[in-house]
């Protein structure tokens, strides 16, 4: 349980970053906060020869409210974002879901955006970036993407980011004229990954579901009245697999019940 | 900054419970043997090296942190608390630490100096939490002994005696 050897690089700039990843490609792993690159290194299930520091890198910080949504930068940590005095006001499901990312000791060191660059199907926030449509911030040596959040997931730890590239920022979109929202969970205890997560966004109109914990990677649904059966039919095509947690079919139910909760509670803030 | 290579050991200076200190570190050597091997500071435990049971927890940068959870080299010029640094002189305990003892709320202590450490910095932004937000905070923590009930119980103890003092 102790990492495989690696060089280290504390960069001072971006353009030091992206010199690095530009030169090692598939051999850097960037670290942030390396709440989630630290485990995998001890694990050796990562072991890359070279490892980026971007913590320094000042041009990579800063909440901000742009184009109608809140830009994250990529060293900004969990509880950062969590007690920006404008979270609550700008997007609520971001304010709702936070609290279950981790554990305090966890938030204060693990960033936003890493936790988005490791895509984990279980975790909250990438949950959160598919639910509200947001878009990931990519740049390398070469040029800038940016990518959609529906784009961005690919698989188990599996993303759109191309090995020269490190996200800069992710972009939450704010909370629309009438929106309501809800984020549930169920998991073994508070601060682990999720079993199955469910985040809502529920309009005059419709509302949407994303649903994480089930699949190689966060789903979205859009629904309209008949949440039951749709739910059902949704929940069934769920690619959900067996694991040490939890058995396919739990998790299936957990979609139904859950995520029946989730979309009420979205519905009834929509008409609050 | 230069390249730091996989093999050679690197200087790391930080601070540590007010000290100016430094010693050697492999990129590759985590917060938690650095502390304790390179400088000796054992209260810092290691347990489940992942980041899920909390027995390593120190404050990093005013913040609570898994110290398996960073790199030695990433804490180069930090400002780090560790458990040693909570007594107030040789041979007195603090009053978080004091209520622990008082009420049995450790049996074999693997646990306690992460716990300990969570609590210092969270009484100081929240010094009158109720039983549930505290029990939500401690969800950080794993202890297979105690059954948690003393830890509560020592908690909201010394969140008292601290805000008494304070008054």
């Amino acid at each position: 349980m102790k990492p495989a050897p690696f060089d280290y690089v504390r960069a001072e700039s971006l353009a030091e970053a992206h010199d690095v990843l530009a030169a090692e490609g598939g051999d850097a792993a960037v670290i942030a906060g390396g709440q989630s690159l630290v485990p995998l290194l001890s694990m050796r299930m990562a072991r890359p020869g070279v490892v980026v520091d971007i913590m320094h890198v000042d041009e990579l910080g800063g909440i901000s409210i742009e184009d109608n949504c809140i830009r994250v930068g990529a060293t900004v940590r969990q509880a950062e974002l969590l007690t920006w005095p404008g979270l609550a006001q700008h997007q609520p499901l971001l304010a709702q879901a936070l609290p279950w990312v981790g554990h305090w000791q966890t938030r204060a060191r693990g960033t936003v955006c890493g936790s988005v660059a490791l895509a984990d199907p279980s975790a909250e926030l990438p949950l959160c970036l598919l639910a509200l449509g947001g878009e990931v911030a990519l740049s390398s040596k070469r040029a800038r993407r940016s990518v959609q959040a529906v784009d961005f997931f690919q698989g188990i730890m599996s993303t759109a980011r191309n090995d020269d590239e490190l996200i800069e920022s992710v972009s939450f979109p704010c909370r629309g004229e009438g929106e309501g929202f809800a984020f549930r969970e169920f998991a073994r205890r508070h601060g682990d990954f999720a079993i199955v997560a469910c985040a809502a966004v529920a309009s005059a109109k419709s509302v949407r579901l994303a649903v994480g914990g089930v699949a190689d990677r966060p789903v979205v649904r859009d629904f309209d009245d008949a949440v039951d059966d749709a739910l059902a039919a949704f929940a069934s095509e769920l690619d959900a697999r067996d694991d040490l947690h939890a058995t396919a079919d739990y998790r299936r139910m957990l979609v139904r019940e859950l995520g029946r909760a989730t979309i009420e509670e979205a519905r009834k803030k929509c008409r609050a | 900054m230069p390249r730091l290579s996989a093999n050679t050991r690197h200087t790391v200076r930080l601070e540590i419970n007010g000290r100016a200190v430094e010693g050697e570190a492999e990129p590759r050597m985590l917060l938690t043997d650095f502390l304790r091997h390179r400088l000796g500071l054992t209260g810092t435990h290691v347990g489940c090296e992942h980041g899920v049971c909390g027995a390593c927890t120190i404050q990093l940068d005013g913040a609570p942190a898994r110290a398996c959870l960073t790199l030695a080299v990433q804490a180069d010029g930090a400002c780090i608390r560790t458990v040693e640094g909570l007594a107030p002189e040789p041979g007195r305990l603090s009053v978080l630490q004091e209520a622990f003892r008082r009420h049995h709320a450790l049996q074999c202590g693997f646990c306690t100096a992460g716990i300990l450490m969570s609590l210092d910095w969270y009484f100081r932004r929240t010094p009158d939490p109720s039983e549930a937000e505290l029990r939500e905070f401690l969800s950080g923590h794993i202890c297979r002994c105690t059954g948690y009930v003393p830890i509560v119980a020592a908690a909201l103890d010394a969140a008292k005696r601290l805000r008494d003092t304070k008054s």
